[in-house]
């Protein structure tokens, strides 16, 4: 009925009149701060980023070693057998050059980020971060191996910045 | 182990954050014609169903229960009474208030919902539900189309 | 059938979609709703059950939304409920609004999607970054394109795509959308405009995106006893489904939407279609991003992996070509306030099936239609198939 309807309601505003005050409005900002507990597996990994490892989970039954890692398995819906180390060094499953902040503002230097595909871990176990030493985005690569570049042990905070970025693995 | 006790408190961590966001709300179509009657004229409008015959305060542009467009304005007067009230010690964050706050609900007269709003110049021992009581408005020039456009409720002498 | 009862779509409502509208959200969905009454023939007395759709709260800046719309969703003493699944919203609730008649509970249901994105200020999209994981996503300063950006490009990569070639979709839709009188962006734009559009995040481009919007869009369902009595070309829902993925979204491979085919599997098993590109007259595929109607289109079936670029440069994928994806404008066209895009499709299929979409009306005379959306973090895929 969509050509029967001849009148679809809606009034048009101009989004800049509303921000500037021009049109009658209500503004109001909550204010709210949250406490998120770290959990059984995220606070093993977060402990583990302190000491300067990569923690992941193993499932014995689905054969999975999962990062980031987590209490129980998914797939077979039993808790993990156990934690362990996973290396810092993996390949580039893929990756973007950001020109926009949060708020939608714009910036000049992009955020290089990536999903990377970490080693020892099953495949396809990928962990969101950040790229660094690249001079120029556009020499990124699927499948280039990369590195974690961490901070110094004394600025670890068990924090997933407690890995500044990864960075190339060769030829910098 | 689904779950694990933790022996060691020094393992019980948590993350700090926030959810930071800013807004801003459009009065709408029935909104924005009351409060310009406030603004403008210092009168409490409502709006009438031809169908069901309610008045609803605040004015709406949809009758809830005919889904008819309320298009039938009337003014209710400024003079409402107190349906329950509530007497706040503390602010928003749960600090002590140095004067407690009067909130009421205010109904007027033959009409459907209210305004939930303060109330001054009034002694706690007079305070009853049943109360009547009238808008005390800001000077016109002082008003924004907000709620507080209306400063409080006062008795009627 | 599946179910108690066959349900049927008997009236579509929706309200202009812009950046920005004076109404409240209530008033948006009441819009919507009463629409979709009117045309149905029905009052809101009619009405046994609401499902009101809508994304997060953050966007609209009211806590429990649900609640906040009902009484503009026509729920006033009625069974009512909110459904979310994110983007995936808008199709859902219609996947729930069947399953209120299919069940045998009601005869009829109103089902009303809203999403009023403007009075998130600055933009909505810094809302948006309050749905990652707050301790290993938030601190890396994730924003939302980024996580498209990832996907969009490792599909490009998988399949050796070019921007040029998932460009067409957006040229298509803004054009399609010309005709749509609710649409916010229609346009006649080239391949080149979106090529040379703001790089925001590789290889998203500001073309490449749909736009915030406000609006509103409502559906009428009814049994088929009701259907009957009140109308004579009722058209049907003859399969629905839904699935989501994997929550760690970096533990999926991106360049495959492997949610959507189960969602599809589910709705095709339902309607009995053996062979979706052949059996399908027309789609509405989700598509806030343009590589998203392709990564869509092969998760629906109705292209082989990798192959949905190709259908879309030989015109298959035009409203006069073989199959018609997004004759709306899509939401790259028309404008995606949420949940009410999604429904936003429904409508559509719903007005092509019965032959009224004007000039929108894709050729021949089609019979079996789909609508899909797409959301949560990525992995939720939801499916509506309608016969006439």
């Amino acid at each position: 009925m969509s050509e029967k309807i001849k009148h679809f309601p809606g009034e048009q505003l101009k989004n800049i009149d509303v921000k500037e005050g021009r049109v009658p409005a209500v503004r109001h900002r909550p204010d709210v701060k949250y406490l998120w507990s770290t959990g059984i597996a995220m606070s093993r990994f977060l402990e583990g980023l302190k000491k300067g490892k990569i923690v992941g989970s193993t499932c014995k039954k689905c054969d999975r070693i999962m990062v980031p890692p987590r209490a129980f398995c998914e797939q077979c819906f039993k808790p993990v057998d156990g934690y362990v180390n996973i290396k810092d060094t993996g390949t580039i499953n893929t990756y973007s050059a950001s020109y926009v902040a949060g708020d939608a503002s714009r910036i000049k230097e992009p955020i290089l980020v990536a999903i990377i595909d970490l080693d020892g871990a099953s495949e396809g176990m990928g962990i969101f971060h950040l790229l660094g030493e690249i001079d120029d985005w556009k020499k990124i690569k699927f499948g280039m191996k990369v590195k974690a570049v961490w901070k110094p042990p004394e600025e670890r905070t068990g924090a997933i910045t407690d890995i500044r970025y990864f960075r190339p693995l060769q030829e910098g | 182990m689904a779950t694990e006790k933790i022996q060691d408190v020094r393992r019980m961590t948590h993350w700090p954050g926030h959810m930071e966001t800013d807004y801003i709300y459009t009065l709408g179509i029935a909104g924005e014609r009351f409060f310009k009657e406030i603004k403008e004229n210092g009168k409490i409008p409502g709006a009438k169903c031809k169908r069901c015959g309610q008045i609803f305060v605040p004015p709406r542009l949809y009758c809830e229960k005919c889904f008819d467009k309320l298009t039938d304005w009337v003014n209710v007067g400024t003079k409402g009474k107190v349906y329950t009230f509530t007497i706040a010690y503390i602010d928003i964050k749960g600090a002590r208030l140095k004067e407690p706050t009067i909130y009421a609900l205010i109904k007027f007269d033959g009409t459907v919902g209210g305004l939930v709003h303060k109330l001054g110049e009034v002694d706690i021992c007079d305070l009853r539900v049943g109360l009547p009581v009238e808008a005390v408005f800001k000077p016109q020039p002082e008003r924004t189309a907000n709620i507080n456009d209306i400063k409080y409720f006062k008795p009627v002498k | 059938m599946f179910g108690k009862k066959r349900v049927a779509v008997i009236g579509a409502g929706m309200t202009l979609f812009r950046r920005t509208l004076k109404e409240t959200g209530k008033e948006l969905a009441w819009e919507a709703s009463k629409m979709a009454l009117d045309q149905a023939g029905l009052e809101l007395k009619d009405i046994d059950s609401v499902v009101m759709g809508t994304a997060p709260d953050a966007f609209d800046g009211v806590h429990m939304k649900g609640e906040y719309l009902a009484d503009g969703s026509g729920a006033y003493r009625k069974p009512y409920s909110r459904v979310f699944v994110g983007g995936g919203t808008g199709v859902f609730a219609v996947d729930a609004g069947w399953w209120h008649i299919a069940s045998g509970q009601f005869d009829t249901c109103l089902v009303v999607g809203e999403e009023k994105m403007s009075s998130c200020y600055p933009h909505p999209a810094y809302a948006f970054t309050t749905i990652f994981d707050p301790i290993y996503a938030r601190p890396l300063g994730v924003t939302l394109i980024w996580i498209f950006a990832l996907e969009m490009h490792r599909y490009m990569h998988v399949h050796g795509i070019k921007k040029e070639d998932i460009a067409l979709v957006s040229v298509k839709n803004k054009r399609n959308a010309l005709d749509h009188p609710c649409a916010q962006l229609g346009a006649n734009i080239t391949v080149e405009d979106v090529l040379n559009s703001e790089m925001l995040c590789y290889p998203v481009q500001r073309l490449d995106i749909s736009p915030t919007s406000d609006g509103a869009a409502a559906l009428v369902l009814a049994s088929e006893d009701v259907a009957k009595k009140v109308t004579d070309n009722p058209v049907w829902i003859d399969g629905v489904g839904w699935c989501i993925d994997s929550t760690f979204w970096t533990n999926r491979d991106l360049y495959y939407p492997r949610y959507v085919q189960c969602a599809a599997q589910m709705a095709y098993k339902m309607a009995g279609i053996k062979n979706p590109p052949k059996e399908i007259d027309v789609a509405e595929v989700y598509d806030p991003f343009d590589y998203k109607e392709l990564h869509h289109m092969e998760g629906l079936m109705l292209a082989r992996k990798g192959q949905a670029p190709r259908l879309t440069a030989e015109g298959v994928t035009q409203r006069d070509g073989d199959l018609p994806i997004n004759p709306s404008g899509g939401l790259l066209g028309v404008g995606n306030p949420i949940a009410a895009a999604g429904i936003m499709k429904c409508c559509e299929i719903f007005w092509q099936l019965r032959g009224e979409a004007g000039k929108r009306q894709v050729k021949g005379d089609p019979r079996t239609g789909l609508a899909q959306a797409w959301g949560d973090l990525m992995q939720y895929g939801s499916v509506v198939i309608m016969r006439s």
